[in-house]
């Protein structure tokens, strides 16, 4: 079971915006070969931040509202959220340390 | 110990683990590299429809594991290649070893002009296969002349309006197929020996201020993307002060795959060399794993 949440346009502000811990959202899709390869980083941050951030992955292929809306244009695209804003955003592939120390930021 | 899990380092951990070395391989992300960000690939043998970089590089992985080659995913930061003991040092450890092969590949090439930095995320990209679909009926840039340039052009003539291929030069560096491919696509437009000086927008591409460099005169073109494919630097920071490197970063070796210090092989597009396809990286990827296996071998006896 993993400790990756998905989301969709329509549990995006629940979810994320109004979420009580701070979020991280991944923008991904089934066509892009970076998002794949980050995938793994994220699921090891999801279990290592579980109960202190809520990391979580929205298809912009399938959810194309939120992408929008924050002008996501390159993907994989990681924004961080704290108390509902923006937060610091990471564009492209990035290694885990880098990721890891974005989110102990936020903490 | 082999360090990257693209094409050359998974096909340098197949061999070294069919030869019953006892491999890690050490990839900071998911195995696979740059070609998964190719969407086709239609110029490795054996696939003559071609498959998917994802399919590729998915099916290298599980034949490399079916032998027991371990991946893990960590970060390398640092390395100690000279003498008989190499340490790898990483994320979470260091890994003692006898012969490293270096399989880290390369990164796309920046512009480095005003407003890449800051529209990257924002209309500038390195992949078009990752973000083209972001550009549906839009105009959009391609930048260089090589056949990575022009095929990633012809991708995105699924999504964008129009697609300027902006080259420097007069004529192409891609291959005469994929040349006659461009040419018959009517939505690509040329724009010959002329350089981008810089990019405009704020939030968002805006347009593209170009040079011809024969005239030198100057004009503006309106895109909300802009792509590019100028070259590749190789990842080659970790070795810069201990390996031999040539002019542009890249690691030079012997026929061999062998660097400068022995024990130490390098393959794939890390390595100095003429092309960079996944057809020589595998080819390389195996080499180094068999120069690899002699050399330990080596290490038992006499000397």
């Amino acid at each position: 079971m993993s400790d990756l949440l998905h989301v969709t346009d329509a549990s995006f502000e629940k979810e994320i915006l109004k979420s009580e811990i701070p979020a991280v959202v991944d923008f991904w899709a089934e066509w892009c070969g970076p998002c794949k390869m980050v995938a793994p980083v994220l699921e090891e941050l999801a279990k290592e931040y579980k109960g202190k951030i809520k990391i979580a992955k929205l298809n912009v292929d399938e959810n194309r509202q939120t992408p929008g809306k924050f002008g996501i244009r390159n993907i994989p695209t990681l924004i961080f959220f704290k108390d509902g804003a923006v937060s610091q955003t990471i564009i492209g592939a990035h290694p885990k340390s880098h990721i890891d120390g974005e989110l102990k930021k936020l903490l | 110990m082999i360090i990257g899990g693209g094409p050359a380092g998974l096909t340098a951990g197949l061999y070294a683990a069919r030869a019953k070395l006892k491999t890690i391989l050490l990839e900071r992300f998911a195995p696979g590299g740059q070609i998964l960000t190719t969407d086709w690939v239609e110029n490795y043998p054996g696939f003559p429809d071609g498959i998917s970089g994802y399919d590729l590089v998915d099916k290298m992985k599980g034949q490399a594991e079916r032998f027991g080659l371990i991946i893990r995913s960590q970060e390398v930061q640092g390395l100690e290649l000279v003498g008989e003991k190499k340490s790898v040092i990483t994320d979470s450890g260091t890994i003692e070893t006898r012969a490293v092969i270096i399989a880290c590949g390369a990164a796309p090439q920046k512009l480095d002009i005003e407003g890449e930095g800051l529209l990257t995320g924002k209309g500038v990209s390195y992949c078009a296969t990752c973000d083209g679909p972001f550009f549906r009926d839009q105009p959009v840039a391609v930048i260089g002349g090589g056949d990575t340039a022009v095929e990633e052009a012809l991708y995105l003539t699924r999504f964008a309006s129009k697609v300027f291929i902006i080259h420097r030069r007069d004529r192409l560096r891609a291959i005469q197929l994929i040349q006659e491919r461009a040419r018959n696509e009517p939505k690509i437009e040329f724009i010959w020996n002329t350089v981008a000086l810089k990019i405009s927008g704020d939030t968002a591409v805006k347009g593209l201020e170009l040079k011809n460099v024969k005239t030198g005169s100057i004009s503006t073109l309106p895109v909300e993307g802009v792509f590019v494919f100028i070259g590749y630097i190789p990842n080659s920071g970790l070795v810069r002060d201990t390996l031999s490197l040539d002019e542009w970063g890249f690691i030079k070796t012997d026929n061999e795959m062998a660097t400068v210090i022995p024990g130490v092989f390098a393959a794939g597009d890390v390595r100095s060399k003429a092309l960079r396809q996944v057809a020589t990286a595998v080819g390389e990827g195996a080499t180094a794993a068999y120069m690899a296996q002699r050399y330990i071998e080596g290490l038992g006896k006499g000397s």
